[in-house]
């Protein structure tokens, strides 16, 4: 699942273009994304506050089982990273 | 101007300060080995900087006013390509939030109720609760992203 400010329309175009099928959600006021602690303020257009790159493994009892917080913004988790913390899930 | 005086160092360092910079985002960052530590670019402009100071030399060289002052702009112009991407990669990148209260691995995350792609509601218990291949998912990666603003 991916989350950041964009609309519903601009996250469908990213789909369409792309071929994600997983699940994007619209947090135009990064509303979530504050309670998350995840915001980077002032950083969109206009000065809107937008989210920083995270990633996080939730189980199915919503628990945190893995995070990654990058400190550079052009480097983000890699799938095999991913695919290997995914076995953290039973 | 005759092709013997032609400074192609110069303009041959310039046009590769150029082409560098915009290869990182046309090709490099497909590649994870060189998008997250981005040293392909750092060798190219390595030998654009090199062709740079041989170009500027040469253009000192010259007894003309005029290549000195065209030399001294074009070495200028290359050395702020290379200085911007160096600034956005090294220190722009990492000017991010310290997120000290982002959750932390056995705490459990704040819940949600967003819209997604389609206009539909979708809370993280739903997303719990969707079944992928007929049985309930294990778990749900949350991707935090900075948009296509």
């Amino acid at each position: 699942m991916a989350i950041s400010v964009d609309s519903p329309e601009t996250s469908r175009n990213l789909m369409q273009q792309q071929g994600y099928t997983f699940t994007f959600l619209s947090d135009p006021n990064a509303d979530a994304i504050r309670r998350f602690d995840l915001v980077h303020a002032g950083q969109g257009e206009g000065g809107h506050d937008i989210a920083r790159p995270a990633e996080l493994l939730v189980d199915s009892t919503g628990t945190v089982r893995w995070v990654h917080l990058t400190e550079n913004y052009w480097v983000r988790a890699r799938p095999e990273q991913v695919l290997e913390v995914s076995k953290l899930l039973k | 101007m005759s092709l013997r005086r032609f400074n192609w160092p110069l303009w041959l360092g310039f046009l590769l300060s150029i082409v560098t910079f915009f290869s990182y985002f046309a090709v490099f960052i497909w590649y994870p080995v060189t998008r997250d530590f981005p040293w392909a670019n750092l060798l190219l402009f390595l030998v654009a900087a090199v062709l740079l100071i041989l170009g500027l030399r040469r253009a000192f060289a010259s007894d003309r006013r005029s290549s000195k002052i065209l030399g001294a702009i074009v070495t200028t112009l290359g050395a702020l390509v290379i200085g911007f991407f160096l600034f956005a990669f090294f220190v722009g990148g990492r000017a991010l939030p310290a997120s000290k209260g982002a959750p932390l691995v056995g705490q459990k995350v704040p819940g949600f109720k967003l819209n997604d792609s389609n206009g539909q509601a979708v809370s993280l218990e739903d997303l719990l609760a969707k079944p992928i291949n007929n049985s309930p998912p294990k778990g749900v990666l949350l991707i935090f992203y900075r948009g296509y603003w």
